[in-house]
């Protein structure tokens, strides 16, 4: 009985813990952590990485392909393998799929720890992992043409940092 | 009796399609033999995985497909 309960409780702090959220339409960075901050009374630093399409080059829009069997839930895996890796009070991780014009966000990670060392190493462990590790596909248009775009072989080179 | 078939990234272009049904076939060999031979040069590129109802796959030759299986064909990922 004392088990089963400290299992329940164990889901109700992983399910705090973790924010993850694949989101169909364009979202606002500063509102999300600021939810997320207030979510995490008493941490010593909230780390926050918040990538953009650029606007530069001949890139007219961008657009992210996810396979809905596999996204939502590698997302909410990596989301727990931070959550194991560093000291944290809690992780965000937001990502969009769609057509997205140059200045939108594409993603946010967000973490929060009593120290931010583990903030800061989280955030940058889940964007390594999600730029070549997570079940998504990007193309852009450029000259009214869509490309498909590869991964960089520095994106597995930032990867492999993480052993 | 269909298999779901879904090609992600520009696999996409190579089928010509995201996706399609094709009539149910229980091995991989099976349904690669349904498909056109452009295609499946596509799919046989080694970083191509596959997954059946979500799953990640290894070892394709030893599938045993069921009726209404979804098979997702995932090029190399880019994401952030």
């Amino acid at each position: 009985m004392a088990t089963s309960w400290l299992f329940c409780l164990q889901l109700v702090v992983a399910e705090l813990a973790c924010d993850v959220r694949l989101l169909a339409e364009p979202f606002v960075p500063g509102t999300l952590v600021g939810h997320f901050t207030n979510a995490h009374p008493g941490l010593g630093g909230v780390c926050t990485f918040v990538g953009e399409v650029r606007c530069d080059e001949a890139v007219e829009a961008l657009e992210l392909r996810h396979y809905e069997l596999l996204t939502l839930t590698g997302m909410t895996a990596l989301a727990d393998s931070a959550l194991a890796r560093f000291d944290l009070m809690g992780v965000m991780i937001v990502h969009r799929h769609g057509v997205m014009l140059p200045g939108e966000p594409i993603v946010l990670v967000a973490a929060a720890a009593r120290h931010r060392r583990d903030a800061i190493q989280a955030v940058d462990f889940a964007m390594d992992h999600l730029k070549s590790e997570s079940w998504f596909w990007k193309r852009e248009k450029v000259g009214g043409l869509w490309r498909w775009i590869e991964p960089r072989e520095q994106d597995f080179a930032d990867l492999a940092r993480w052993g | 009796m269909t298999l779901k078939l879904v090609f992600l990234g520009r696999l996409e272009d190579a089928a010509g399609e995201p996706e399609r049904d094709v009539i149910h076939a229980s091995s991989y060999a099976q349904v690669l033999a349904g498909l056109e031979t452009d295609l499946v040069a596509a799919l046989a590129d080694p970083r191509v995985k596959l997954a059946v109802n979500g799953e990640i796959v290894g070892d394709r030759n030893g599938l045993v497909l069921a009726d209404g299986d979804e098979l997702a064909f995932l090029p190399p990922v880019s994401g952030g």
